[in-house]
C-alpha cells in the first residue's frame, strides 16, 4: 500500500517542480495534469485500503473536474496565443505594471 | 505487485521527461506513457470502470486535446532555457525536492491496517458498486459535476470565439498595399525569393545568398526561423561560394565579407 502512496507523492512532486520550472504555458498545464493523475492513484490506492469505493468515486470526480478544467485553460492559452503570438508564462505580463 | 514494480520506473522516468524534455511534443508524449501505466495500475488496484475511464477521458479525450493545441499554436522557441528571476529553477529543484522527501518520510512512518481489499465492495462487479454511489450517495455532487460540464463547454465557445477587429483583406487589398509598400519603401511587390539560390545546399533551410555573399534573410520561411532550424555555421560555404564568383582579377561580383 505504501508504494503506492509514495509512488503517487513522487509524481506529484515531478509535477509540482514542472509547474514551477517550465515556461511553456501548455507544458506547465501538462504538470497540473500530472499532479491531477497523482493524487488520483492515491485515491484509487486509499480505496483499496479501506475496502470501499469512495476513493474511486472521488477519483472519477476529480476526472471530470479536470476535462472541463484542461477544456477551459487550453482555450485561454489558445486566445493568449491569438492575442500575444506566445505560449510564454513570462510574456503573460501586461497586468503587472 | 510486479506490475507495479515494472510500472512504477517507467512512470518516473517519463514524468521526469515533462520537465527535461526539450520539445513540447516530447512532453505530451512522456504524459500519454504516465498515464497509460496509471490506468494500468487502476485495473491492477480492483477498479477496472476507473481503468476504462482513464483511458478514454485522459489518453483518449485530454491528451489528444493537448496534442491539437499544440498543433494549433504552432512550434515556436518560447520555452527558451533563459531564466527570468534568477535561481528560480535552483530553488524550485530544492523545494521540490525538500517537499518530496518530507512527504515520502511522512509516509514511510505512517502505520496503516491491513489492506481489506476490495472483493467484497466489488461483490456486484465494479461499475454496479460505484453506479450505487454515484446516484445514490453522491447524486447531488454528479449533478453539479453535469452542470460545471455544460458552464466549460460554453466558456470554451465563447474563449475561443475570435471577433474580427480589423476588416477582411481581400486579394485586391493585399496586391494595393504590396504596390504602396513598393512606391514608399521600395520592397519588391513579388513574391519572397527562394531559398538555397547561390548557396552551397539547395535546401529551404538555407538562406538565398546575395550577389555579395550575405545570406538573404527573407529567403527563409518564417517557420522556419522560429524554429531555429535555420542551417547556420555556413561561413566556410558563403567564403567558398565568393571564391567561385569572384572573377579572376578580383573586383567583380566578389565583395567584402
Amino acid at each position: 500500500m505504501n508504494e503506492y502512496i509514495t509512488l503517487s507523492l513522487i509524481l506529484f512532486t515531478i509535477g509540482a517542480v514542472g509547474v514551477l520550472v517550465r515556461r511553456n504555458a501548455i507544458i506547465v498545464f501538462m504538470c497540473i495534469e500530472l499532479m491531477l493523475n497523482a493524487t488520483n492513484l492515491a485515491f484509487v490506492s486509499f480505496s483499496r485500503q479501506h475496502g470501499n469505493l469512495d476513493g474511486q468515486v472521488a477519483a472519477f470526480f476529480v476526472m471530470v473536474v479536470a476535462a472541463a478544467e484542461v477544456v477551459v485553460g487550453l482555450s485561454i492559452i489558445v486566445s493568449i496565443y491569438r492575442a500575444r503570438r506566445t505560449t510564454s508564462v513570462d510574456d503573460s505580463s501586461l497586468l503587472k505594471s | 505487485m510486479t506490475t507495479f514494480w515494472i510500472l512504477a520506473p517507467i512512470m518516473v522516468v517519463a514524468a521526469l521527461g515533462l520537465i527535461f524534455a526539450r520539445k513540447a511534443v516530447h512532453a505530451a508524449l512522456a504524459l500519454a506513457v504516465v498515464m497509460i501505466s496509471l490506468a494500468v495500475l487502476y485495473a491492477v488496484q480492483g477498479a477496472p470502470f476507473l481503468f476504462a475511464v482513464q483511458i478514454i477521458v485522459y489518453t483518449g479525450a485530454i491528451m489528444m486535446l493537448f496534442l491539437f493545441v499544440l498543433m494549433l499554436v504552432g512550434v515556436d522557441s518560447s520555452d527558451a532555457v533563459r531564466e527570468t528571476i534568477a535561481g528560480q529553477r535552483l530553488l524550485a529543484t530544492v523545494i521540490g525536492l525538500v517537499f518530496g522527501i518530507t512527504a515520502v518520510i511522512a509516509i514511510g512512518q505512517t502505520v496503516s491496517g491491513a489492506v481489506v481489499g476490495l472483493q467484497e465492495a466489488n461483490g456486484n462487479g465494479n461499475p454496479y458498486g460505484l453506479a450505487e454511489l454515484l446516484f445514490g450517495k453522491y447524486v447531488l455532487a454528479f449533478e453539479f459535476t453535469s452542470a460545471l460540464l455544460i458552464t466549460a463547454a460554453l466558456g470554451a465557445m465563447v474563449l475561443a470565439h475570435k471577433e474580427r477587429l480589423t476588416p477582411r483583406h481581400s486579394q485586391a487589398d493585399i496586391a494595393a498595399r504590396r504596390m504602396r509598400e513598393y512606391a514608399e519603401s521600395g520592397r519588391h511587390p513579388g513574391p519572397l525569393p527562394t531559398p538555397g539560390v547561390f548557396a552551397r545546399h539547395n535546401a529551404v533551410d538555407t538562406p538565398a545568398l546575395l550577389p555579395d555573399g550575405t545570406p538573404m534573410e527573407a529567403s527563409v520561411s518564417q517557420s522556419i526561423v522560429d524554429r531555429g532550424q535555420v542551417r547556420d555555421g555556413f561561413d566556410d560555404d558563403i567564403n567558398k561560394v565568393v571564391e567561385q564568383l569572384r572573377p579572376e582579377d578580383g573586383n567583380g561580383a566578389g565583395g567584402e565579407k
